[in-house]
């Protein structure tokens, strides 16, 4: 007989073959929006997840993935359950998720530097990686991009714009 | 007093102020919407909505919770009249031109930080949760609007204007964030910061940035108040209609 934990780490691990809808590079646990698999007492199954921006709108695709993927495999009663804390991070992404999202063509995110004091200053804005040429003689065009996750850069080098992970 | 004892209705009327704010002035943002002066600008005003929309979402979902008659953050958002919003007045003004829109985002976001940082220190774990992740995005935010503010005061003679009268304009809409009343009372140094408590940091980081932007910070007179108590202005109300027709007209719709 299967013990729990390990039925548990194999619904886990299943989960891992959802790809993200907006970055489908990475799959949704080693984006760590998926925390925790839990199998319950009564039978079913209940998934932590963490929301990756507050709006971003690809939460509830990923929701009725896991519902779905895990009624595959016969699983019915299956409960969401939307954690909080710890805040979602990009820290959390492992070196093979970073260098998964340069092959795809989008700059990994740094490491979440320190909180500065509040306040603004533009003369402060660390130059990203060409994804495609490695230089670093590029230009942040804008802090926000096509999704909520990504801000708009432009190579000097290669002479193109690209897309780089925030750090978060 | 810890956090359980807190009785249900502060902290449902303060979970809506929370969402409230958000969910309004998400909503203007999202009036630029293919309207933005530049392509980046367009994107970028949607971005920030959009984080706004989704703390509203949470925060109003935590709200329904708390308040346990069944509403869900849906219910609270298209099915209220605007008497029973808890917004400040700030944030149902009409945008104007692009001047004041960042200006208006400017002064929001700065108190927005502040307020969030002392929430996700808060005493509530899943209130602390839901703002320890908005706290993140209002950081990115005031950086957007601070540098637009920069730019805009220490810019052209006419962006330097424009830039002056949003802030003329909007400064005494200012007063009511920092208001305290029972409810920030009852709350304080438990699950919210004291809302008095603010304004010294938010005063000293909105006059460091007004002064690099070549702005004059207005002198404090008459300040609006009201609209925590329902009492709006008369643009929420068009706002609303706008914003909650298609939930009140086909009721349970799904899309």
């Amino acid at each position: 007989m299967v013990s729990r934990a390990s039925a548990e780490t194999e619904l886990f691990e299943l989960l891992r073959g959802i790809p993200d809808p907006e970055v489908p590079a990475l799959d949704i646990v080693e984006l760590g929006i998926v925390r925790r698999v839990e199998l319950r007492p009564d039978g079913g199954v209940t998934v932590d997840v963490t929301p990756t921006y507050s709006g971003c709108p690809a939460m509830h695709v990923i929701e009725q993935e896991i519902v779905a993927a895990l009624r595959a495999k016969g699983h019915d009663r299956v409960e969401l359950r939307t954690v909080y804390s710890p805040a979602w991070t990009t820290d959390w992404l492992s070196d093979a998720a970073k260098a998964k999202l340069k092959a795809y063509g989008i700059t990994p995110p740094a490491l979440v530097a320190a909180e500065q004091p509040l306040v603004p200053l533009s003369a402060v804005v660390r130059r990203a990686a060409c994804p495609y040429c490695g230089s670093s003689n590029t230009e942040r065009k804008s802090e926000f991009g096509a999704t909520a996750c990504k801000a708009i850069h432009y190579c000097h080098h290669c002479d193109q714009p690209f897309e780089e992970f925030k750090a978060l | 007093m810890g956090a359980d004892s807190v009785s249900y209705p502060w902290l449902f009327e303060y979970l809506l102020r929370l969402g409230d704010d958000r969910l309004v002035l998400g909503h203007r943002l999202s009036e630029w919407c293919g309207h933005g002066p530049v392509l980046e600008e367009d994107i970028a005003l949607a971005n920030v909505a959009l984080d706004l929309i989704g703390q509203a979402t949470h925060f109003l979902r935590l709200a329904g919770q708390v308040e346990g008659k069944g509403r869900d953050e849906d219910a609270l958002a298209y099915l209220r009249d605007g008497i029973a919003y808890r917004n400040v007045k700030l944030v149902e003004l009409p945008n104007g031109d692009f001047g004041r829109t960042i200006m208006r985002q400017f002064l929001f976001d700065v108190w927005s930080v502040l307020l969030l940082d002392g929430l996700r220190r808060a005493a509530h774990p899943e209130l602390a949760g839901i703002a320890a992740k908005a706290h993140k995005e209002a950081r990115y935010h005031v950086r957007h609007s601070g540098d637009w503010v920069l730019r805009l005061g220490d810019g052209t003679e006419e962006s330097h204007r424009r830039a002056q009268t949003a802030l003329d304009e909007l400064w005494p809409y200012t007063g009511e964030l920092f208001a305290a009343d029972e409810v920030g009372g009852v709350l304080a140094g438990t699950v919210a910061p004291d809302p008095t408590a603010l304004e010294p940091a938010w005063r000293r980081v909105v006059s460091d940035v007004v002064r690099r932007a070549t702005l004059t910070l207005p002198a404090d007179g008459f300040m609006h108040s009201g609209g925590r108590q329902g009492r709006h202005t008369e643009h929420l109300g068009h706002l609303l209609d706008e914003m909650q027709i298609l939930a009140r007209s086909h009721p349970g719709a799904k899309w």
